[in-house]
């Protein structure tokens, strides 16, 4: 039918499908049904169906059929520094089909300055064209001024964009302050939208940065020493206590190490509302291979947060996706062949950062998670496609095999033994950083809006067929609690009391902060200049004296006058 | 090693003893002493109670010095005997956190040096370490100076100073390092709070951490996330909020945990003992724990309010009540705080008491009442301090007699290099012994207290458990209910860095901690050119910098969209890589590419 000849036949939009005998796999539960589809919709499950003639029917022989994959975190055609990454929308999105993903959602990166719908406009250009499943976008703030609030603002009324993502790593590049970070979680909070946060800490990974450089060590090894875990946890940590100050839903991306992963689970069992995603990367690998011999194949694992060294990490984070402690995976795939991984080195800060997997991520938690028993097939619906779906707002469109839904379905070959290797992926790099892992359970049959885009493993996908989704405010799966909670804190309120009016100490008045800062105290404070201070003298105490008089007499030398400090 | 350590520890500055101070501990008796250090004591008959063992002894005193420790000991005629009565005796309290001369948009506290100790004393505290808090820009050693003149002329128990850090400059570390070499102070204090004005930035915490660690001081953190407090507290003067209720709701406890795990994740990274001040919180006293359970080195400081009573009296409808509680981080209005507290105290997961005693007057504190972010923080704390800890730990069970002369004396003196010339009844330790009283039960009110403030934020509160007696420098100071202090007569004591229970972890984990790169052949591989801007340039002095400094222009593409792939190919597996110099070669990959 139509997946054949995708070069001159327009888009059909009446094909019809059918899948007989197969196990209906969805996050709430499994049952035999037969499935059919039209128009890339999926009308009608049950037994016996009533279908039209003509149709194509796949024989599912008792085997899975589960919704397609949706990978929430990729970086398709992303540039960086006068190059872009290897993959494009076209090769990312195969790779994509070709491990049973159906739906991508990828990051825009606006330089910092730039304007967030530009940079919008230009992603959705290049998805347009080449895209062959369908996508969704992130947009990433790097930066923060009134300008952006605007645009921001735009993105999510009008552009179809619901979660942004915000950095607190890359000194003075993306990083946000803790101030600004409250401001963005607030006012996206107030908006309906998913913060993203990239959870490490920037400042001290500058200082280290510099140390290992220092100390000779500049090779990639040098990164995950300077990005050790625990700054990825402090992070974490702070933004979980952002975002319960500003009640706003909180998602990490890239979950990469032990203890951020549990920084995540404490902090939901306190009931925050916080989302984890580990990637592919960090629930199949290790950071051991930074020390390798072969300094391309230890840049192939430079991403930030790195791999951790901790070879128990990927057991441990498959058995928080398996508990719900963790709730989608990504892939983060980035992909830079080793000429341009080689930028760096001699200097592993320079490393363009970014790992393969979109290809591999649900073979490979099928082969950690359930085949080793940690979590059942519908669990792994969940953690695949489900949970994605609803922190987007997509589901029931995606995310679920029901009457109304997209069909955007796989039939998933539990016992497929795959051997990765970079010779027979479809990604454009050099490197795999899975080369050799044997993986169980694969896609037999992937169908994308309709069309069977693999089968018998033959790969059949159409440059640009992928659809944009937009993606709308207050997704019920993070926001229902919230909404809640606001109702709850509005019952804030001051203590009703008589005025005081007891004596009140003579004091100087203050100005703690620059006149721009949130701190609304200093500009009341600032009329009362109390003049005839310096003339008030405590007699009997001549220390009093001593402390107050130098004290101006230096600040006035020193600092701005709405800086005095006179305590 | 105790013998050398004792032996540094000894070499001190007798400021005071230099001029003949007067001693008169009651003419009733007829004797006066002009010879300060000519006391003898003798403790008959009590329960010799260190934080490790407790034994019946008698104690002899002699030159401010204990010289014997045993039974039946000879010792001269003409000798002052101390019945104990089978009491337990115990080193004198440290008092690790006061701010006794903490001035606040130039008001005074209202106990200074002799005020404060006196209650100190009263309280059975024979030493006290006080803040010394300069502003930003001010000289560190000046400011230590002046605390100094005022502490030698009015103290009267021993004392030390901590040194808080109002700002990171490459000028500070040399007045540091002169304060440690040379003017014995290794404890110094960096802000996480108090934006715009003491906070400092992680970088900057960073270099602190660095410095003090290679100095052996210990670093002390006010541990609180000022960016979020101050977002929060324009938040809740918006809503209209201005009384005191203002302040827990503008500082929860979480923003204290967050603060307590970065400053411990920084103490981490750059190898460093860390010390939380004030710890006030469940949550941020569960930080501290975890982080030991760990292995970090971190210690944490619960102080006497948020042992004895909790942040729900905020909320009183009498503002100057409400207001008498206000100090960072606020007490936590959860109940059950100062109970979970003590658990951790009495397990060992908290090490020391400290008070935070900083006492301004109802009409000091009213300041703010307009306004709750001016209202001057502090609570008094150092007369009670011990009482609370034995009422609430030792009396419910909860801790041991040994354990409440750790939390009270010991750990303190041992983290801060007294040890164990304080912190200790041994031979050759300073005779600040309290003789304690566990039965006797007190009412705390402001009437009875020896601070001079106006309220007391335990009033009405019952506490079992004071001191009896206590000796200071080998003389009675307090007894019978009555305190007899000469003020001037605290010395200031020297504190040597590396304090061995603090860094000699440090010291082995720093031999241990040598990284290596490893050692490839060079890379001879392809690589892709680049424009020579860095992603990001690493000591950058500036904050976020405008994208000029970063991003090149962007390079338009122009003959991108001239190069037309005639429609999507499926086939068409190379990616496109158009505008870009191909420096690897197609299809040959050079040998460093293959996997190894």
């Amino acid at each position: 039918m139509s997946y054949q000849g995708k070069k001159n036949i327009p888009k059909i939009t009446s094909d019809r499908l059918l899948i007989k005998g197969g196990r209906v796999v969805n996050d709430d539960q499994s049952f035999y049904a037969d499935i059919y589809m039209e128009d890339g919709l999926i009308k009608q499950i049950g037994d016996n169906l009533i279908v039209p003639g003509g149709v194509k029917t796949i024989e599912a022989n008792g085997k899975m059929v589960i919704p397609g994959g949706i990978d929430i975190h990729t970086h398709f055609q992303m540039p960086y520094r006068g190059t872009t990454t290897v993959d494009d929308f076209f090769l990312g999105s195969k790779a994509a089909l070709a491990g049973g993903t159906t739906m991508i959602v990828d990051h825009v990166i606006p330089d910092p300055g730039s304007s967030l719908v530009e940079a919008f406009d230009r992603w959705r250009d290049w998805a347009d064209e080449k895209a062959c499943c369908d996508y969704t976008l992130h947009v990433d703030i790097t930066h923060w001024s009134d300008s952006v609030k605007q645009e921001v603002e735009t993105l999510i009324k009008e552009k179809g964009v619901n979660s942004f993502q915000v950095y607190m790593a890359y000194k003075d590049l993306y990083q946000m302050t803790n101030s600004e970070l409250y401001e963005i979680f607030t006012f996206l909070g107030e908006r309906g939208a998913i913060v993203q946060v990239h959870a490490e800490n920037g400042e001290i990974i500058a200082e280290e940065q510099a140390r290992m450089l220092e100390m000779g060590i500049t090779g990639p090894e040098g990164h995950v020493l300077s990005r050790p875990e625990e700054l990825e946890a402090e992070a974490v940590f702070r933004a979980v206590t952002i975002a319960s100050q500003t009640n706003c839903p909180l998602y990490v991306t890239k979950v990469m190490s032990k203890s951020a992963a549990d920084i995540i689970s404490q902090a939901r069992k306190k009931g925050n509302v916080v989302f984890g995603e580990p990637i592919t990367a960090s629930l199949g690998t290790d950071g051991t291979h930074y020390w390798s011999k072969n300094w391309a194949k230890a840049a192939s694992f430079v991403t930030s947060p790195p791999l951790s060294p901790d070879p128990t990490t990927p057991d441990y984070l498959n058995t928080l996706l398996s508990s719900g402690d963790l709730n989608v995976t990504g892939s983060a795939h980035c992909t830079f062949s080793v000429a341009q991984k080689a930028i760096g080195k001699d200097d592993f800060t320079q490393i363009p950062e970014g790992v393969n997997g979109v290809e591999e991520r649900m073979s490979l938690i099928w082969d950690k998670a359930v085949v080793t028993g940690k979590m059942d097939e519908n669990m792994f619906v969940a953690v695949t496609s489900t949970n994605a779906a609803k922190i987007l707002n997509l589901y029931p469109r995606k995310g679920r095999i029901a009457v109304g839904s997209d069909s955007d379905l796989v039939i998933w070959d539990t016992d497929g033994v795959r051997t990765i290797t970079a010779k027979t992926h479809n990604s454009a790099a050099e490197y795999n950083i899975f080369e050799g892992m044997e993986l169980r359970g694969a896609p037999l049959v992937v169908i994308c809006q309709g069309k069977i885009v693999l089968e018998e493993g033959n790969l059949h996908a159409t440059s640009g067929s992928g659809r944009f989704i937009p993606c709308s405010p207050y997704p019920d799966f993070a926001y229902k609690r919230v909404k809640a909670r606001k109702q709850v804190t509005k019952i804030l309120r001051a203590v009703p009391r008589g005025m005081y009016d007891g004596p009140v100490s003579d004091f100087l008045p203050m100005s703690r902060g620059g006149g721009s800062s949130a701190r609304t105290s200093p500009t009341k404070q600032t009329p009362i200049r109390n003049l005839h201070h310096s003339g008030f003298s405590l007699a009997g105490s001549p220390t009093q004296r001593g402390v107050v008089c130098p004290r101006v007499s230096i600040h006035v030398v020193v600092l701005p006058p709405e800086l005095i400090f006179l305590v | 090693m105790r013998g050398s350590n004792q032996i540094q520890t000894r070499r001190r500055r007798n400021r005071a003893s230099g001029t003949s101070v007067i001693y008169d501990p009651g003419a009733r008796r007829g004797w006066r002493i002009t010879d300060t250090d000519s006391e003898r004591l003798l403790i008959k008959g009590g329960r010799v109670v260190n934080d490790d063992q407790s034994c019946y002894a008698d104690v002899y005193v002699e030159d401010g010095l204990i010289k014997q420790v045993g039974e039946n000991l000879i010792v001269p005629g003409g000798v002052k005997v101390i019945e104990a009565c089978g009491r337990m005796v115990i080193p004198g309290g440290i008092d690790v956190n006061t701010c006794f001369q903490k001035s606040y948009l130039g008001v005074s506290p209202v106990d200074d040096f002799y005020q404060g100790t006196k209650a100190a004393l009263a309280g059975g505290t024979t030493m006290i370490l006080d803040h010394v808090t300069p502003q930003p820009g001010d000289s560190l050693l000046e400011a230590f100076e002046k605390w100094q003149e005022a502490a030698d002329r009015k103290s009267c128990c021993d004392y030390s100073l901590h040194v808080d850090i109002p700002q990171w400059h490459e000028g500070v570390k040399e007045e540091l390092e002169l304060l440690v070499q040379e003017k014995g102070i290794n404890s110094f204090q960096v802000y996480m709070a108090y934006k715009d004005l003491f906070q400092m930035t992680d970088t900057e915490l960073y270099e602190a951490f660095l410095f003090l660690k290679d100095v052996g001081a210990v670093v002390m953190v006010h541990a609180e996330n000022g960016d979020l407090i101050a977002q929060e507290q324009s938040k809740i003067l918006g809503m209209g909020i201005t009384g005191p209720e203002g302040h827990p709701l503008s500082r929860p406890e979480e923003l204290e945990s967050e603060a307590v795990f970065r400053a411990i994740t920084l103490g981490n990274r750059v190898n460093c003992p860390v010390y939380i001040t004030k710890v006030m919180s469940k949550s941020a006293a569960d930080t501290v724990a975890q982080a030991r359970k760990k292995g970090c080195v971190v210690f944490g400081e619960p102080i006497t309010a948020s042992l004895a009573t909790d942040g729900s009296h905020y909320w009183s409808k009498n503002w100057a009540k409400a207001a008498a509680y206000v100090t960072s981080p606020p007490l936590s209005p959860d109940p059950t705080t100062p109970d979970h507290l003590h658990t951790m105290l009495a397990c060992g997961d908290l090490q020391v008491v400290g008070s935070a005693h900083c006492a301004f007057s109802t009409s000091q504190k009213a300041i703010g009442k307009d306004n709750f972010t001016l209202i001057p923080e502090g609570t008094n704390g150092v007369e009670e301090r011990m009482g609370f800890v034995w009422d609430k730990a030792v009396a419910m069970g909860k801790m041991d007699e040994n354990q409440f002369v750790a939390v009270t004396s010991t750990n303190a003196a041992k983290i801060f290099n007294l040890y164990p010339r304080k912190g200790r009844i041994a031979v050759g330790s300073d005779a600040d012994i309290v003789i304690w009283e566990p039965e006797k039960i007190k009412t705390i009110t402001a009437k009875l207290q020896q601070s001079a403030m106006d309220y007391n934020i335990f009033e009405g509160l019952e506490c079992r458990g004071g001191p009896f007696l206590v000796v200071s420098q080998g003389k009675v100071v307090f007894e019978e209910g009555k305190l007899q202090v000469q003020q001037g007569t605290g010395r200031f004591i020297h504190r040597k860095p590396f304090p061995d229970y603090a860094y000699q972890r440090i010291k082995t984990r720093s031999m241990m901690t040598g990284r290596q790169g490893v050692n490839r052949g060079m890379y001879d591989g392809p690589v892709y050119d680049v424009p020579p801007t860095p992603k990001y340039i690493t000591p950058a002095p500036s904050a976020k910098t405008s994208p000029t400094t970063h991003q090149p222009p962007p390079i338009r593409n122009l003959h991108q969209s001239n190069f037309s792939l005639s429609g999507a190919q499926a086939d068409d597996n190379v990616p496109r890589r158009s505008g870009h110099r191909i420096v690897a070669p197609p299809g040959g990959r050079s040998n460093i590419t293959s996997l190894g």
